[in-house]
């Protein structure tokens, strides 16, 4: 019977989850400087969106390649937090127009658009880096949804969503702060964001609301709309009639990793210092399908190594051969679902498995026989049961 | 046509004019039947007769050009699957259509009528309601020891119960069954039709099949069609001995 208990952490799921905190909380704080500790604060913060993607193509089978749409909502929405805080009257005083942020003073604006006030305060702020990308995904996914649009038709939607948000933010540069994006951000409430210290609390906080987003995404896939998804990925059309209305689920699954993928881009503004469409547009967003598909897209702690790992080695061979990059980073994607399409988890998992069975099989070798034998003995004992009568 | 006349309360299922055309080919043309309360209604034709399309057709998979489906006097045309489904029609399909990556007991919990929302999906809990309405399934449709065992790994017929017993947890007061026991083995036909008979006692049931002594065991009343129109209707016996149905479908 306690197979069928669905409980929510098996051990494995503990140890998993342990190894990674271990890494995140003790490793990486201990042996990197602050530098290395705050680029790799800036890696996870596109785990978040890494993340989103497990539970809606992994589970759900809907490709997105606009998720960088959503992360720059969350970027921007704590950018624009930040640079009006750096813009106070005093701060500005040399401008044309004190007190508006200085690319708006350049641009020859001489109030501060009205899009712009509500940012003024840390509650709306905080509420749009979690709201406002959702609602957003809400509208373009029941949009095409509901018609039944999906698959391939829905990836060229979103990144061409994700293209034409880029052309509008650099068009716009008096009210965007253009292709420069939204810089010289300084102080939170305050506090000096630049410091070591601050950089150092930042670090601990995004991890924390790693977890916390792990955990929620964890628990969405232990309940029956985990289940769910994967049968919407496979079989859509029959789930329709075990009496699902689809399209809501797979507009809750998008919406749900439209959020994980905000305050991922909230986290890289903090932690940053800055927020410009570079990390908006179609390149960023397929940069995010890669990190999912390498640590496995069917695992979210899978997500958050692929995102490590990939930028890491994004970071060291920039440095090295800066023109290679994309070609490596191609390849890698390309030999990755080619060889291994469960990524990274999938190898951990048959290896903790292999590891299991030869532990289980020195121990007890009689009681081991090959999984497929015994499998085989159920499937006949079964339809040799002859039916008990019901009536 | 007289039939029509009758009160249409006393159908569960009354199919009137009913026609779809794809790309002014009209693979249904023009069909009326009515089904009672209770009944096991057998429809039979030659491949490509419209028997799946008019499945297709009464649980919404397909849009009808023309007609009209009251189920229990609720016009299906209009509805969405999954309120059919709620409506209380249930479907299996001629190829088994089940959760591969899924086990045994998620194929069927899926399908237990409760937490069909969004919310109701994410709150879904695993209860002994649950565990004993599929443990109870399992056992009618023969998979009790192989409840833990993915969907994928079961073999063809074993996949067909499995798809009928997501149905049956369903209770659909209209059970239809598109070829249910087809690429199935004598002993596993046997134990089919021993089954429908025991899951049909209580339920109205719509049944395509081909082999003609399944149909002798299980039909009340058959239809055949042909080339999407209704050509004969009755007993099995007045049926067999209609020169039509001999003609295009049981002479060959
Ligand atoms: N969606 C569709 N678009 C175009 N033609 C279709 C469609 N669905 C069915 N047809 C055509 O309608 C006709 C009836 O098909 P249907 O599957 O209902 O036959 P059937 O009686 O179930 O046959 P079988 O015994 O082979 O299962 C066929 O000629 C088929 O090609
Ligand atoms: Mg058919």
């Amino acid at each position: 019977m306690n197979v069928m208990k669905s409980n929510l952490f098996k051990r494995q799921d503990l140890i998993n989850y342990g190894l990674l905190a271990l890494l995140l909380l003790v490793v990486l704080p201990l042996t990197l400087d602050i530098f290395r500790l705050n680029l790799v604060g800036k890696y996870l913060s596109y785990a978040f969106a890494a993340i989103g993607l497990v539970l809606c193509w992994g589970y759900g089978g809907i490709l997105s390649l606009g998720q960088g749409i959503f992360f720059g909502i969350g970027g921007y929405a704590m950018a624009m937090f930040l640079k009006l805080e750096a813009s106070s009257p005093e701060a500005t005083a040399i401008q044309s127009t004190p007190g508006i942020p200085d690319f708006m003073d350049w641009n020859q604006l001489t109030a501060l658009p009205w899009f712009w006030e509500p940012f003024n305060s840390l509650g709306f702020t905080v509420l749009a880096i979690l709201f406002v990308a959702p609602l957003f995904a809400f509208v373009v996914a029941t949009a095409m949804f509901k018609r039944r649009v999906g698959g391939v038709y829905f990836a060229i939607i979103t990144q061409a969503i994700a293209a034409i948000l880029t052309i509008l933010i650099i068009g716009q540069q008096g009210y965007t702060g253009g292709v420069n994006g939204i810089t010289d951000l300084r102080t939170l409430m305050g506090w000096d964001i630049r410091s070591d210290s601050a950089k150092y609390v930042l670090y601990f906080f995004g991890v924390a609301m790693l977890f916390l987003c792990l955990l929620m995404a964890h628990l969405v896939l232990k309940s029956k709309l985990g289940r769910l998804l994967v049968a919407i990925r496979d079989r859509e059309d029959r789930v329709r009639f075990s009496g699902y209305d689809v399209s809501n689920f797979k507009i809750f699954v998008f919406c749900f990793a439209a959020m994980l993928s905000a305050i991922g881009g909230a986290m890289f503004t903090l932690q940053v210092g800055f927020m410009s469409p570079t990390l908006v547009g179609i390149v960023p967003s397929i940069e995010m399908v890669i990190f999912c598909a390498l640590g496995g897209r069917l695992s979210i702690i899978g997500a958050v190594y692929g995102a490590l790992l990939v930028n890491a080695a994004k970071t060291t061979m920039s440095e090295a051969f800066p023109e290679l990059w994309l070609f490596a980073m191609g390849a890698l994607f390309i030999g990755v679902v080619l060889a291994f399409p469960n990524g990274l988890a999938g190898l951990y998992t048959l290896l903790v498995d292999k590891f299991k069975q030869r532990r289980a099989h020195s121990s007890a070798p009689a009681n081991r026989t090959s999984a497929p034998a015994a499998e085989k003995e159920q499937v006949d004992s079964s339809s040799g049961v002859t039916a008990p009568s019901q009536s | 046509m007289s039939l029509s006349h009758n009160n249409p309360q006393d159908f569960v299922l009354a199919v009137e004019g009913l026609t779809v055309s794809f790309d002014g080919f009209k693979a249904v043309n023009d069909l009326s039947f009515y089904v009672d309360e209770g009944e096991i209604r057998v429809i039979i034709g030659p491949n490509g007769a419209g028997k799946t399309t008019v499945l297709d057709l009464i649980c919404g998979r397909t849009k009808a050009t023309e007609g009209s489906i009251k189920f229990r006097n609720q016009e299906l045309t209009k509805m969405k699957e999954h309120q059919i489904v709620h409506a209380g029609v249930g479907r299996k399909f001629q190829n088994p259509s089940i959760y591969e990556d899924l086990t045994v007991f998620e194929n069927l919990e899926l399908s237990f009528p409760r937490g069909h929302s969004v919310f109701g999906a994410l709150t879904f809990r695993r209860n002994a309601e649950v565990i004993d309405k599929v443990t109870e399934i399992a056992e009618m449709i023969f998979l009790s020891d192989l409840l833990h065992q993915r969907a994928d790994l079961l073999s063809h017929g074993q996949k067909q119960w499995l798809e009928i017993g997501m149905l049956l947890i369903q209770d659909p007061a209209l059970l239809m069954l598109d070829e249910p026991v087809a690429g199935m083995s004598v002993a596993e036909r046997k134990k089919t039709a021993e089954l429908l008979n025991r899951i049909t006692q209580d339920r109205s049931v719509l049944v395509i099949e081909h082999d003609m002594q399944f149909v002798e065991d299980i039909a009340h009343r058959v239809t055949v069609l042909h080339q999407g129109q209704l050509l004969s209707e009755g007993s099995l016996e007045r049926v067999k001995s209609d020169p039509k149905v001999v003609e295009v479908y049981l002479g060959h």
